[in-house]
């Protein structure tokens, strides 16, 4: 008998016999003309300096660690939702406690500002020389002798 | 018990549709953002260029595969691949009609009706994550890293919102199952008005409406290809059929997101107040699969819409949507449904 | 054979071939990737045993999040380049193979020695227990405490995980 997790793995691999099908044409009827500029990682045209493997910002990291501790708590919530109904207040009580010790955690991430993202900071052109007074005409609202 | 041969045909009616479909809306967007900006679009390969999109996939068959000497050939490979793979897989438990009676046989007309369905699309949509990762770290360029890991931070931070804004739908339905909850949706409130979770639910639409266009890389949010910065973001390296299948699983994605948004929020196949039409089950079967399209469609277009008139956000911006506002929303959120049926059971 | 042992042997085959891989990869970025395919793997094996939830959770908690900062780690260092990583035989290997071969050990001692215990559920129940449904009504109620205390654990990680983390920046 097939089960539903049977039926998903057929999609898949007709899915995959499709994708394959234009990779395997692809490769029969497509060009292979390499040469080393042509290789060379795309910089808009400038010669590449270094490597492209350079450690980026902790702040990724970071990131990925507080998704994680969520995530386990999202995963914990749908067993929630289901018995929702039946176990009522009770249910809703024992919730509450929780996310109330994970928000706990999550204020403490925010004040410590891990999930601040450097803000460009544009630097407004500075003038040496003060800025004149300019004595604006002061226009006076006159009634209009009619 | 259905036969072998009903499945399969399901199976590659919706493959066969799904993936008609996405080359579709590549071609819609086109023509759509043309409109928009006040130009022309392809028009001229078939009535109104509609054949551009066969000369464009023998373009992408065509062209050469080139790949930077210091990439990492086999996860380059791989990369495009786990992106298509997660984008078809999810459509598999989205039921798009009631049941239909075909051959003598009672056919439901979704492919894979699981009893975790809402948490099997969860998981293929955390896979999404290692197609662009992979695909930047991979090429060994700049460009391409930098687009890499802000999609993953992205995909990640929305990810949380999006979970936590469907426990709300669950708490309503009480069903991991898709049709179940699209069978709750088909109920009134009030009398008149039709128990759409979009009602019944408004803020968790919000929340998953703004969490599916960054789980997309749409643009507002489409800051892993942000093209004056990153050049090309993840797939700045990438040509021909490989950035074709990168291009094919965003048009997929978008199509799994709207039939996604379509169940949980606008009711799915369900068209109100249908019940006293009087029309023949067949009939009926038929007129809820083309509700479902339509739905979608809708859906579609609004995507396509907001990526051409909304500007592009900032990534610390974008970090702040996700973290200090849809986190927050969608945890009150949580809380206030469980107090609303509280207040309503009592 | 029946089906489901086909499926097993397949899962099961597939899950040591991958986990093999993960070892003998020099690429860390691949080892990475076998260990997800292994996921994968664990998860059909609990599917073929009616655990759903448990299968969910394979793949969006460990393969979708605890690899997606296995995958974080191994760029942030820059560990794509192999070379760095060959050494020659050093006493952490040795200490490392000797740990494993008691553990090996232990394990042929437990299969040969220790009494198969008896089925204690019918397969209805067996069916019935790996529902989220079923999870929800025993976590919520019988393992109540386990579960409130889980939330402590979880801020106290998060909260080591920021201190770590700024610790290394500065």
């Amino acid at each position: 008998m097939l089960t539903e997790f049977g039926k998903i793995l057929i999609f898949f691999i007709l899915g995959a016999v499709f994708v394959a099908g234009g990779l395997i044409t692809s490769w029969i009827l497509r060009p292979n003309r390499p040469y080393p500029e042509k290789n060379r990682p795309y910089e808009c045209g400038e010669e590449p300096v270094g490597n492209a493997w350079v450690r980026f910002n902790v702040r990724f990291y970071v990131i990925a660690l507080i998704f994680l501790i969520f995530d386990v708590e999202v995963v914990v919530l749908f067993p929630w939702a289901l018995v929702y109904r039946q176990l009522g207040l009770f249910a809703f009580v024992e919730m509450a406690v929780f996310l109330l010790i994970l928000i706990v955690g999550f204020a403490y991430v925010w004040v410590k500002g891990d999930l601040d993202w450097d803000k460009p900071k544009p630097v407004v052109p500075q003038v040496n020389r003060p800025m004149q007074t300019i004595q604006e005409p002061v226009v006076k609202n006159e009634p209009v002798a009619t | 018990m259905i036969p072998f041969w009903i499945i399969l045909l399901k199976i590659v009616v919706v493959l066969g549709v799904l993936m008609t479909a996405a080359a579709l809306v590549t071609f819609l967007e086109r023509r759509i953002s043309a409109f928009i900006q006040n130009r022309i679009g392809p028009n001229r390969v078939g009535p109104q260029g509609l054949f551009q999109i066969m000369a464009d996939l023998v373009k992408l068959v065509m062209k050469e595969d080139i790949v930077p000497t210091a990439a990492n050939k086999t996860v380059h490979d791989i990369a495009p691949m786990i992106s298509i793979s997660i984008a078809l897989c999810t459509f598999a438990v989205i039921p798009f009609g009631n049941t239909i009676e075909l051959f003598g046989y009672q056919v439901k007309l979704i492919i894979a009706d699981v009893n975790i369905g809402i948490l099997f699309i969860l998981a293929m949509t955390s896979m999404g994550v290692y197609g662009v990762s992979l695909a930047g770290w991979s090429s060994n360029n700049k460009y391409s890293l930098l687009g890499g890991l802000r999609s993953s931070a992205q995909l990640i931070s929305y990810e949380l919102a999006m979970g936590l804004s469907i426990i709300g739908v669950l708490m309503v339905a009480e069903s991991l199952r898709l049709d179940q909850i699209v069978m709750h949706q088909t109920r009134y409130l009030v009398g008149w008005l039709p128990a759409w979770n979009l009602f019944v639910q408004p803020l968790g639409f919000v929340i998953f409406f703004v969490a599916a266009f960054a789980e997309t890389n749409r643009l507002p949010f489409d800051l892993p290809e942000a093209e004056p910065e990153l050049v090309g973001g993840y797939h700045t390296e990438y040509s021909g059929m490989k950035f074709g299948l990168f291009m094919f699983a965003e048009y997929a994605n978008m199509i799994t997101s709207s039939a996604l948004i379509t169940t949980l929020f606008l009711g799915g196949w369900h068209i109100p107040f249908s019940e006293n039409w009087g029309v023949s089950p067949l009939v009926m079967s038929l007129l809820q699969v083309l509700a479902f399209c339509v739905k979608v469609s809708i859906v579609v277009f609004f995507f396509i819409m907001v990526r051409w008139t909304i500007p592009r956000f900032r990534y610390d911006q974008l970090m702040n949507l996700g973290w200090k506002v849809l986190l927050p929303l969608s945890i009150a959120n949580v809380l206030g449904t469980g107090l609303a049926i509280l207040l309503i059971s009592s | 054979m029946t089906l489901e042992s086909v499926i097993f042997s397949v899962l099961a085959a597939s899950a040591v071939g991958s986990a093999l891989l993960v070892v003998t990869r020099r690429n860390p970025v691949m080892s990475a990737l076998y260990l997800i395919v292994n996921f994968f793997c664990l998860a059909g094996l609990y599917l073929t045993l009616h655990a759903q939830f448990i299968a969910i959770i394979q793949i969006l908690v460990y393969a979708g999040a605890i690899m997606v900062l296995f995958v974080f780690v191994i760029m942030l260092l820059n560990l794509g380049d192999e070379r760095k990583l060959s050494d020659g035989v050093s006493w952490k290997k040795i200490v490392a193979a000797g740990f494993c071969a008691a553990l090996l050990m232990e394990f042929v001692y437990i299969l040969i020695y220790s009494e198969p215990s008896p089925a204690v559920m019918s397969a209805s129940m067996a069916t019935e227990i790996g529902t989220v449904e079923y999870i929800g009504s025993q976590l919520f109620t019988k393992f109540l405490f386990p579960f409130e205390i889980t939330s402590l654990i979880l801020t106290a990680a998060i909260v080591g995980a920021i201190v770590l983390a700024k610790r290394k920046l500065d």
